[in-house]
């Protein structure tokens, strides 16, 4: 009876992946923010980072003509001859994907990412849900940042969890798979640990396992990037699948994307230092990549109203 | 332990063993801290408050072994240099300091705290310069948690009619305090803050080769207005240290170092009535179990072995692992010491910095090579080192038993020795099967386990799912040839004082 109860099968799950310390991971990673980096290295890290952002609007009050200035932007951050290079992806609601994709064109290097799945909850019936990715996709995502079913997760029922994500690959055909684990519902780093590797196990190379919705009180921390980033690499190391990750959500400034992706640098390899296996699903990053790369090449700060951090001046 | 792919399936074509590339995609510049240590050229005795030429004229170079340039000129005392030291001492104590009272001597102790705060970043430097250690770590743990010991200890000074409850406490008058190069800083106050909290003077000898920081903090003694005489410090090596704990006057002996040296002077103190306290080396266990949080472990032995260049006693130089996870603990090893950095260490991103001396670098390469001839199997990362300088790459060895001279003699070096253990009682015999006590780690989800693995260590601290964590309330000392008494705590403070 007992061993049949949800607590039982998320026990038998960590004596599976392993365990994590909480004190010991926020140990580690306070030691990623006293790197220090200086000069071309930091120019490097700033445009890397800036080739990783996922460029955001997800509100209820998004138009065509707020995502066609977002596509805007995202092709051109900035003035060309300072070396800011394209975002990775603009993303968008799924009814905004057909409006994305006309003021993107065909011939993009930028992708479209959409986040279906009934968007932050995951509340929807399946069948609504395997609708919405096939109506993205039909429209022109690239790309699929869908929700787990935290319900099914949290009362042990991992087969559930497990078959609704398959499901959702299924429907993607050739668009790239996002997974969010939603880690503040998740709560405790076992837990994120544990949904990564059920995850990992049911999607394909460079598929994406991701934080957050950015919809919840608490999104990426370092701390569970490193939780998540070394699930990776362990599944990398067992199986040989690279499984891409992205944080989203509380990255606002450039400071702290160069310590994520020291932590990367660090414990995934240089591998993964590229867009196709780590993005920033954020906004407001993006200006201040580029006030600091200004910075760097200029050597002083700009005026504060050079560069925005609310979206809406996109 | 299953693997992690339990319930998958693979019908992928076999390929390559998957690898980390830990390569220079993305190196980082120098970033070397730029704070002025503010050093002088040449360094007196200080005595009576004052620096003061040695009598013999002479002077000994203090190198930087991060590239072997010399630092400054540091003065070398005679007997009659400790002798006019220790009359300075006397005369301090019978006048001035054995008389304030507790809440006096407490202003002096702040006061220490604060200025040593002040000039943290100059004290910093002038650490990593003398001893080789990465500024990373003088700035963030040395020179603060030096302070933070001036500060618990001023936080006593008043209230040592609490100390011992139902009795009462007097000082013990003159101590002599003799500290090795490891931590240069932080022993000093270690030692220093304990002895005048009680109301004790001091004569104190630090390393010939990481004298700086201790002559610098003459100078935040003398700005704190300490009463000239109730800290002394003379410089030089053996002779100087041997003519420290000789010496008549002294009411106390104190002494962290070698057990090699621990037991030489505690032969020739034999016979007398003076108090002693030792804390002398260590070849710590850190134990890991099979149902540890391995990354956090891996974490955990990287900062017990690899922390100070592994110039620490209580560093956890043998590493015990569970034998179903010892493969997997090694291979996340191996991966985790790709990424530490070696190097300048001034750098602000140096993980691991010179070798203090040329001398233990070449005990240190003594050690490895007997590792090797008596066939354990050793790993190096590839990572360059600078062609000046004292430097050692980060050395794990595998396979290590418990009869291997790397598996008992104390390397002070960052070196691990990995041996594995089937059962509970099969790693608490070997952890204990060392001639030293001082410290031990253990790594496991149960709590029960830890309980049981803390009484039955014989080691003055025991660390449970973490490592080389260190407070000033903590009372930290060894068990068998670690040493005994304690520093730091309520006990540390018992050992400065006669019980009334």
């Amino acid at each position: 009876m007992l061993a049949r109860s949800p607590h039982a099968a998320l026990r038998r799950l960590f004596d599976e992946v392993g365990p994590v310390d909480a004190v010991g991971i926020e140990e580690r990673v306070a030691k990623y923010g006293t790197r220090s980096i200086k000069k071309t290295s930091k120019l490097w890290g700033l445009k890397l980072a800036a080739s990783m952002v996922d460029l955001t609007t997800l509100e209820g009050k998004d138009t065509p003509g707020k995502v066609a200035s977002l596509c805007q932007k995202a092709l051109r951050p900035h003035d060309p001859d300072l070396g800011v290079p394209q975002v990775a992806a603009v993303c968008v609601y799924p009814a905004m994907v057909k409006h994305a994709r006309k003021a993107l064109g065909r011939e993009t290097a930028v992708r479209i990412a959409s986040v279906a799945t009934a968007f932050p909850s995951g509340q929807a019936p399946l069948k609504t849900r395997l609708a919405e990715v096939k109506a993205a996709v039909a429209d022109g995502a690239d790309e699929i940042d869908m929700v787990i079913n935290r319900g099914a997760f949290l009362s042990g029922e991992f087969g559930v969890m497990q078959d609704e994500i398959r499901a959702v690959v299924e429907a993607c055909g050739q668009a790239t798979l996002k997974v969010i684990l939603e880690v503040s519902e998740l709560e405790t780093y076992d837990n994120i640990r544990a949904a990564s590797f059920l995850a990992m196990r049911v999607i394909r190379e460079g598929d994406f396992i991701k934080t957050s919705t950015g919809k919840t009180s608490l999104n990426a921390t370092l701390g569970n990037n490193q939780v998540m980033i070394e699930a990776i690499r362990d599944y990398y190391l067992d199986t040989g699948v690279s499984i891409a990750m992205k944080p989203a959500g509380g990255i606002r400034t450039a400071k702290q994307a160069l310590t994520f992706l020291v932590a990367i640098k660090e414990t995934l390899g240089d591998a993964w230092l590229n867009n196709a296996r780590y993005r920033f699903g954020a906004s407001a990053l993006l200006n201040d990549l580029i006030r600091q790369i200004e910075k760097e090449n200029t050597g002083a700060y700009q005026a504060p109203y050079y560069f925005s951090e609310a979206t809406e001046s996109y | 332990m299953p693997t992690l792919t339990a319930k998958k399936t693979s019908t992928r074509p076999a390929r390559p063993a998957p690898e980390l590339i830990f390569g220079d995609l993305w190196e980082f510049d120098p970033s070397p801290e730029t704070a002025d240590p503010k050093l002088k050229t040449r360094y007196e005795l200080f005595i009576n408050g004052q620096f003061v030429a040695p009598k013999s004229g002479k002077y000994f170079d203090s190198i930087n072994p991060a590239n072997e340039h010399k630092l400054a000129e540091i003065a070398q005392a005679s007997a009659a240099d400790v002798d006019a030291a220790y009359q300075a001492a006397k005369a301090a104590y019978d006048n001035v300091w054995g008389k304030l009272p507790g809440r006096e001597r407490a202003k002096y102790l702040f006061r220490i705290a604060r200025l040593l705060q002040d000039r943290a970043r100059e004290f910093a430097v002038a650490e990593t310069l003398d001893g080789g250690k990465p500024i990373k770590e003088s700035r963030d743990f040395d020179v603060p948690m030096a302070a933070a010991h001036f500060f618990y200890h001023a936080g006593w000074a008043d209230k040592l009619d609490y100390v011992a409850p139902g009795r009462r406490v007097a000082p013990l008058g003159v101590v002599g305090q003799v500290i090795p190069w490891n931590f240069p800083l932080l022993m000093l106050a270690w030692k220093l803050a304990p002895a005048l909290a009680m109301g004790n003077t001091v004569v104190l000898k630090p390393a010939e080769t990481t004298s700086i920081t201790c002559l610098k903090l003459a100078e935040i003694l003398q700005d704190a207005g300490l009463p000239p005489g109730v800290v002394n410090f003379v410089t030089g090596a053996g002779d100087v240290g041997a003519a420290v704990l000789n010496h008549p006057i002294p009411a106390k002996i104190a002494f962290t170092g070698s057990t090699e040296v621990g037991k030489i002077i505690l032969r020739s103190l034999a016979g007398t009535d003076k108090k002693m306290t030792l804390e002398l080396g260590g070849k710590a266990a850190n134990i890991v179990f099979d149902d540890a949080p391995l990354d956090q472990a891996v974490e955990g032995i990287v900062n017990g072995i690899f922390f100070n260049q592994g110039h620490v006693c209580c560093a956890g130089s043998r590493l015990l692992v569970h034998e179903p996870v010892a493969e997997q603990v090694l291979a996340k090893l191996k991966n985790r010491i790709k990424v530490l950095r070696v190097g300048d260490p001034l750098d602000k991103n140096t993980d691991i910095g010179a070798i203090n001396s040329k001398e233990q670098l070449r005990k240190i390469t003594a050690m490895v090579a007997s590792g090797v001839k008596e066939g354990a199997e050793m790993f190096q990362p590839t990572c360059r080192l600078p062609t000046k300088g004292y430097y050692f790459r980060p050395t794990l060895f595998s396979g290590v038993s418990m009869s291997h001279r790397i598996a008992r003699e104390e390397i002070f070096g960052p070196v691990l020795s990995i041996l594995t253990f089937r059962t509970v009682d099969e790693a608490i015999e070997k952890a204990n099967n060392t001639a030293y006590g001082l410290s031990a780690g253990v790594w496991t989800d149960k709590g029960s386990r830890i309980l049981k693995m803390s009484t039955e260590l014989k080691a003055g601290v025991v660390w449970a799912n973490t490592y080389n964590k260190f407070d000033p309330a903590s009372p930290f000392g060894g068990y068998k040839e670690s040493g005994f008494g304690r520093e730091g705590g309520r006990q540390g403070l018992l050992d400065y004082c006669t019980l009334i």
